[in-house]
């Protein structure tokens, strides 16, 4: 690898390996049309392709690839649930991110950081021992550790009982991780189409219309496609693309907002989080810290930045770390989160025959990307719910079988 | 969308309200389960011109606030009173 490089180092000419072809005209059927290129859609499409020979494959994006939240997210990747269901899924898509940059050809940076949730009062200490215990239980590398032990793992930490909530303990996740998130998608969408996928930008679907029994249609803003079989992975937009096809769904789109400091020199090695203090933080490969917090506080279908936000956000950093009083933001933004009352996703059947969902990502999204794209494709190819993903089903609401993942889902309650 | 016009309070802070959801119609008390499910569980989560519950934190005051989710807009804060009244003479949904 390391000669390979040099050789194309000297090379003049190397054009490099290109990522996505020129836009081809949109065709009047596809077998599978996956609605949304994001990192959710475009895994689709690539496990459609690799784990079932499914090639015949249209991936329809509204705006650019990979523009909506999974550029936005803050690229954290754990296991550490709370649920069997929950932990078991996750623990999965941990298993495919350990070799996801091997099998994709492209650099990932993924980055095991070890994962710290700070506990600053009895119920979140009560919650992180009963997620260690859930976790050991299905052998998730978990456990709650005292002040002395994150004084060791992260020195940083402001650890002085003269604030307002001073940390007790932690639940320490050691294979908790951070990816680039842009190279996942792009890795995907290229993994893809080299198996002759169709990837579609500013392509957006404008209307569905189900036949019954038989394929499905829909209306794009460049001419209607019939396809055997749907996927749906737009987060942020759920609603309005299930409204389409003539379904309801548990979902209420809150913007969450997260910011980067400018570069600093590397001093933040585990990622941490408090539910108490509404902060989660970790430091990049550039040294940037990257730090998200709470969602709004309503629905709102819009990616604008706020100053409360960041004035909030700054007040707790400040109490966990109060030496960055000097460092400068450099850049926030939003992402539209599919909030669930579980904290679950809700993926697989629908009311509609052969329309299936990949939804309620919430806050939680992005590290089941290669677990969710892989179990999608496994629906949409078979047309059975697999095993790890039955639980969330969006079924379960009308039988009152939530999946209740609000203690280590979220932060801020 | 910084500043909520309370029918009680006048103009404050949009940070002493917090939002309850949207005006919606509960089943009846034996209304089948799914009817349930749907109340307690679905969302409309409309883009666009909605009518939700809102509450002024400190003085318990609740009361609707019809406002646009896609443009942050508010359209109009009412007493429940006034907005119930209006529907009565609309159509009963909500809708506009």
């Amino acid at each position: 690898m390391p000669l390979a490089l040099l050789k194309y180092g000297f090379r003049r000419k190397y054009k490099g390996d290109k990522y996505f072809p020129e836009a081809r005209p949109l065709r009047d059927t596809y077998d599978v049309v996956i609605i949304g290129g994001g990192g959710h859609g475009l895994a689709c499409a690539y496990y459609l392709a690799s784990d079932w020979g499914i090639a015949d494959v249209a991936v329809l994006e509204k705006g650019w690839l990979a523009s909506g939240n999974t550029a936005r997210n803050t690229a954290i990747i754990r296991a550490n649930y709370l649920t069997p269901a929950g932990v078991l899924f996750y623990e999965e898509s941990m298993r495919l991110w350990r070799s996801l940059a091997g099998e994709l050809g492209i650099n990932l940076m993924y980055s095991e950081r070890g994962h710290l949730t700070l506990a600053h009062s009895d119920a979140a200490l009560r919650t992180s021992r009963w997620r260690a215990e859930v976790n050991k239980h299905l052998g998730i590398d978990s456990e709650l550790v005292g002040r002395d032990e994150i004084a060791k793992l992260c020195p940083e930490i402001n650890l002085s009982e003269e604030v307002r909530y001073p940390v007790l303990g932690a639940l320490y996740h050691p294979p908790g991780a951070i990816a680039r998130h842009d190279a996942v998608a792009w890795g995907y969408a290229r993994g893809a189409m080299h198996s002759g996928i169709e990837i579609h930008q500013q392509t957006e679907v404008t209307g569905i219309k189900s036949h019954v029994g038989g394929s499905i249609e829909l209306e794009t803003n460049r001419g209607s496609i019939t396809a055997g079989t749907v996927v749906q992975a737009v987060a942020g937009m759920s609603s309005e693309v299930a409204r389409m096809a003539g379904f309801k769904l548990p979902i209420r789109s809150i913007p969450l907002q997260a910011c980067v400091s400018e570069p600093l020199k590397p001093f933040l090695d585990p990622i941490v989080v408090s539910g108490s203090l509404h902060i989660y933080v970790s430091q990049s490969a550039r040294g940037e810290l990257v730090m998200g917090g709470a969602t709004d506080p309503y629905p709102l279908y819009s990616t604008r930045s706020t100053l409360d936000f960041s004035e909030r956000l700054m007040a707790n950093m400040l109490e966990l770390f109060p030496f960055l009083e000097n460092a400068k933001v450099l850049r926030q933004w939003a992402g539209i989160a599919d909030m669930t009352p579980d904290f679950s996703p809700v993926m697989g059947m629908t009311p509609v025959s052969k329309y299936y969902i990949d939804a309620g990502w919430g806050t939680w999204g992005f590290k089941a990307t290669p677990v969710c794209g892989r179990c999608m494709a496994e629906l949409a190819a078979t047309g059975k719910v697999p095993d790890l993903i039955r639980s969330f089903e969006l079924e379960r609401f009308g039988r009152m079988e939530q999946v209740g993942e609000r203690g280590a889902a979220a932060v801020g309650h | 969308m910084k500043i909520i016009d309370c029918p009680l309070n006048g103009p404050r802070n949009a940070q002493e309200f917090v939002c309850g959801g949207e005006v919606r119609q509960e089943p009846s008390q034996d209304a089948a389960i799914d009817k349930w499910a749907d109340f307690v569980f679905l969302e409309n989560n409309l883009q666009g011109v909605v009518h939700e519950w809102w509450c002024h934190v400190a003085t318990s005051y609740w009361f609707i606030v019809t406002r646009n989710t896609a443009t942050e807009e508010i359209i109009a804060t009412r007493r429940p009173d006034e907005f119930f009244a209006g529907l009565k003479q609309t159509d009963g949904t909500g809708s506009e």
